[in-house]
């Protein structure tokens, strides 16, 4: 061994490896706080590199800061988002009970905490192994440096160039520079057996408990209001106590640098439900909220619709059996069944309903606004009959400004926080410089914008666009009436439109491609495009989403003509 | 706008770089600001393998708003560069050049030295070597300066030699400027560029302390040397430099071949088509008639007097000794089909006759001979300059009707 120094009591040099990987004397035992990988003299002075044993927790280190491991983080962050939940409106419950039972159920599962072996054990073996074989050598653990050049895909920090020359000193040993405990270890963690916390993850925590508690948020609308700052999620490490010092791989973990994707949060949702072994969850009965006659309500106002299209979405809805509890709810260990997106559901109904009575086939329902405004020069009473023309124009107006308003919010948003974040102590002096010089600059020039700078965040609304009756320009469409569109047969009001066209005559394998159906825009009508474009902004999600959505149910309503009519092409009459 | 729904640091930052582009260009100065503001935070990422990186995209962006900003002074200005030159290490000297340039654009000349002599004293490791083309420019720029201290000391040498005093103290400083400034000016002129301003008052140095033979061969240098880019300025200070040396014709000529090559349409054309004319050498003169051509084939030249009377006196004696028609032939052959509809129009008859006359006693020379007596020019021309009694006219009509058959044969 090359350590050697004298020891403290008996001033020999004979030294031996406990099982912590620490230094003892052999000849008086005494045991040293001193680590294997700390005497390799190339590393970075004060560093915090410690192997852990189970006596050590909560020791106050020299500059203040404590140990912690990354699950505490983890805890904290779902802390604050509860609470952020609960000041919107959801209920207690939901921070006290739910969400933290999930997470203690997590913890256990994923043998972090509330078990006989803590993950601290692994650690300890890690290292001691580590330091007498080359790092490379075991296939099983990536190199350091590859996990620094990891994460593209996770959308994570790049990483920084002093980072990876500082690293590259400590390149021999493993246990690397974190200001938690375990951080390094966290990263290389098999991920498909424990399903490693990150930040996105702590969304779907939250979606879970909402979901348990039939709460009144939707998924996207969730991830809205985190966009919007009402929920912490970006930065929201800099609410950690002045003793958990964050730096190193930390970052990685907790600084991410992107908004949460729909379908990124929602995926691992599912999974975290099989991960805890959930039961089934509590019923979504037609008068929860996420019910899709429910939520087709609160869409049709938003899209500013007639009221009367909810008769159509709930007709829908019952024919192909998505009102159905046994289909609503979640049911965890049934890995077979297709996960439900409420929302997204929600707005493909109303998609397929105005398909429906509208074709929108660019032609055709432009024919029935023509004839609705004919009609509507000689109507006195009652209400105005559905234009789907001026519905367009005013809707496209609204879109329009508002899409603009939000392209604008994106690109003026600002990522980074006061607290300054350094990998490594080296590199701290440089950040604080920049720091410093982005905080003089963003003044200069903060000084010559002219306007305001957007104080605070806008209030958290559950409506986007909002449109009321007692605007008397007509720009208001819920009282219209269907009249012009609809037609008496045996009693029953049916559409004036014969047609319909499907956007897909085969459904994809999901599991296969990912989605049911491809959505390229060209190959559809702009009015269709336009319809899903509506609701791709007021979910915030990408039109295909929805699309696929559409395809589905498409493929119930018409599933007996499919079946039949599989060689006809795709229009079929109804 | 685009509908992507995943947003990341990146992409956020793209975003915002379109928008500020997009202000810059319609001069939106607050509105490029407040885009601005939000964009300097990428300094706090690793872009380092971009080709641009966001530190010199600031620079850029912020120097444009700073500088036509109404709210921005020069103090700011300063301030911004200052921080500037800090960030980005291989880019200092460029950015204190730039900051030299905007002190110079507001007339602070003394800054603008004083940060010229900071920028010189900088030393920083390899990187000294790698921006040495940056040091050679801020040493030249220094040179400059240096020229126009030592110009602004001759001029008060020689009001006060005018008034009969003579000051040593002023005399002393003047030759210490020129010694700085020259030291500087004839280093850069060393590299191939592009370096009129530096060419030009080094030139003046050495003929005010009496070093032709310098000056010529810098000149000479600046001019030939095939290294150097094309420069038509380099021939034209050449050329005035021989004139005012009283040089010969000969070299005279040879100086303003080149620049008739590179830029038939210079205005210097007309010295060089006089003394081409005049010359004893057929093949001067041949050139002579080809290079007056070539200067009015240009849509500037159409309504220039003097272009067109020499053109005209040179026809006049070509016609008038019957000799070398061909070479008339050959100069009209490729302009025959054009020429009459961009300089002989009726329209243009009559303008010219209304503006100019002399420039339309001229072409109407010309036309006359190139077009015959029958053309529309030259009939409406001489028909008025008849009317009106010009004995001029009158004898270009007679002329004209006298050489008409050269018409014929130049048309051929």
């Amino acid at each position: 061994r090359d350590f050697n120094e004298r020891c403290a009591q008996c001033s020999e040099v004979n030294w031996g490896l406990t099982d912590g990987g620490r230094f003892y004397c052999r000849s008086c035992h005494n045991v040293t706080e001193r680590t294997r990988e700390v005497v390799n003299t190339d590393f970075i002075t004060n560093s915090r590199v410690q192997t852990l044993s189970k006596g050590l927790r909560k020791q106050e280190k020299n500059d203040g800061g404590c140990e912690w491991y990354v699950c505490e983080g983890f805890q904290l962050i779902l802390k604050k988002q509860a609470e952020a939940l609960e000041g919107l409106g959801v209920c207690p419950q939901m921070k006290d009970e739910i969400l933290c039972n999930f997470w203690r159920c997590y913890l256990q599962k994923s043998k972090q905490a509330y078990c006989k072996r803590p993950a601290g054990e692994t650690v300890k073996a890690l290292s001691a192994c580590e330091s007498s074989t080359d790092v490379d050598s075991d296939p099983e653990r990536p190199s350091l440096l590859h996990l620094l050049s990891l994460s593209e895909s996770e959308g994570d920090l790049q990483t920084d160039c002093s980072f990876a020359s500082s690293v590259s000193k400590v390149s021999e040993s493993t246990s690397v520079y974190s200001g938690s405990v375990d951080g390094s270890l966290y990263l290389m963690k098999n991920q498909k057996e424990k399903l490693r916390m990150t930040m996105p993850m702590t969304l779907s925590f939250c979606y879970m408990a909402l979901l348990w508690l039939r709460e009144p948020i939707t998924l996207s609308e969730l991830l809205r209001f985190v966009v919007e700052g009402h929920i912490p999620y970006l930065n929201v490490f800099q609410h950690f106590p002045e003793k958990m010092k964050l730096c190193g791989l930390d970052l990685r973990i907790f600084c991410v640098e992107s908004w949460p994707v729909y379908e990124e949060v929602f995926n691992k949702m599912h999974e975290l439900a099989a991960f805890l072994d959930l039961p089934r969850f509590p019923d979504i009965t037609d008068s929860c909220f996420l019910h899709p006659d429910m939520l087709c309500m609160k869409y049709l106002m938003e899209a500013n619709l007639p009221d009367e299209l909810h008769n159509w979405t709930c007709r829908v809805v019952k024919k192909i059996g998505i009102g159905e509890v046994d289909f609503l709810t979640l049911t965890p260990e049934n890995k077979s069944t297709r996960k439900v997106k409420y929302d997204v559901l929600a707005a493909a109904v109303i998609v397929v309903v105005l398909k429906l009575l509208f074709l929108l086939d660019d032609h055709y329902e432009w024919l029935l606004s023509e004839f609705a405004e004919e009609r509507n020069k000689n109507n006195t009473e009652g209400g105005p009959y559905f234009e789907f023309k001026k519905w367009y124009e005013v809707v496209k107006q609204s879109l329009d400004v508002e899409q603009k308003k939000l392209d604008e919010e994106r690109a003026k948003y600002l990522w980074r926080c006061e607290k300054p974040l350094f990998y490594s102590v080296k590199n701290k002096s440089k950040v604080l410089k920049r720091r410093q010089m982005v905080v003089n600059l963003q003044n200069q020039f903060g000084k010559l914008s002219g306007s305001v700078r957007r104080a605070e965040k806008p209030n958290p609304s559950s409506f986007q666009l909002s449109w009321s009756e007692e605007n008397t320009d007509g720009s208001c469409f819920h009282g219209h009436s269907l009249k012009g569109v609809l037609q008496e047969k045996c009693g029953l009001l049916t559409a004036m439109n014969p047609d319909y066209w499907l956007c897909t005559v085969k459904l994809c394998n999901e599991k296969l491609c990912g989605h049911l159906a491809h959505y390229r825009e060209v190959e559809f009508p702009q009015s269709y495009h336009f319809v899903l474009g509506l609701f791709s902004f007021l979910l915030r999600i990408q039109p295909s989403y929805i699309h696929d959505e559409v395809c589905m149910i498409e493929h119930k309503l018409f599933n007996k003509k499919l079946y039949k009519k599989l060689k006809y092409n795709t229009v079929l009459r109804k | 706008s685009s509908h992507e729904h995943k947003l990341n640091f990146r992409k956020s930052k793209e975003a915002c770089l379109s928008y500020i582009q997009d202000a810059l260009l319609q001069k939106q100065w607050k509105r490029a600001a407040e885009f601005l503001t939000c964009y300097v935070e990428s300094l706090e990422k690793d872009y380092s393998r971009e080709h641009i990186g966001p530190s010199e995209m600031i620079w850029r962006i912020g120097t444009e708003i700073l500088w036509h900003h109404s709210q921005s002074s020069m103090k700011e200005f300063t301030c911004f560069m200052e921080q500037m030159k800090t960030l980005g290490v291989k880019r200092y000297l460029k950015v204190c050049l730039e900051h030299v340039f905007h002190l110079l654009c507001n007339g602070q000349i003394d800054e603008a030295y004083q940060n010229l002599s900071l920028a010189e004293s900088w030393r920083f490791g390899e990187q000294t070597a790698i921006q040495d083309k940056e040091m050679k420019l801020i040493e030249a720029y220094r040179g400059l300066l240096d020229y126009y201290s030592w110009s602004k000391q001759k001029n008060i040498l020689l009001e006060h030699g005018e008034d009969g005093f003579s000051d040593l103290a002023v005399e002393q400083e003047m030759h210490g400027y020129f010694r700085k400034a020259a030291v500087n000016l004839k280093e850069i002129i060393k590299i191939p560029g592009v370096w009129d301003v530096f060419v030009k008052c080094y030139v003046d140095l050495l003929e005010f302390y009496g070093d032709h033979n310098e000056a010529c061969q810098v000149l000479n240098e600046y001019a030939y040397n095939s290294k150097f880019p094309a420069n038509p300025n380099a021939h034209v200070y050449l050329y005035q430099f021989l004139k005012r040396h009283g040089e010969s014709k000969k070299s005279l000529i040879s100086a303003l071949k080149i620049l008739h090559d590179i830029v038939p349409s210079h205005e210097l054309m007309i010295d060089f088509n006089t003394m081409l004319q005049k010359s004893k050498k057929r093949k001067k003169r041949r050139l002579g008639l080809e290079v007056i051509f070539a200067a009015l084939d240009y849509a500037g030249w159409k309504e220039n007097a003097k272009a067109w009377s020499c053109l005209a006196r040179q026809v006049k004696q070509i016609v008038t000794s019957e000799k070398h028609l061909d070479w008339i032939k050959q100069e009209w052959n490729s302009r025959k089909d054009w020429w009459p509809a961009f300089h002989f129009s009726r329209y243009l008859a009559k303008r010219n006759w209304q503006e100019n006359k002399s420039l339309s006693y001229e072409k109407a020379l010309v036309a006359g001979i190139l077009l015959g007596k029958d053309c529309k020019y030259f009939k409406y021309v001489s028909h008025q300059g008849c009317k009106a009694q010009l004995k001029r006219f009158r004898m270009l009509k007679k002329f004209v009707n006298r050489h008409n058959p050269v018409y014929l044969r130049i048309s051929g």
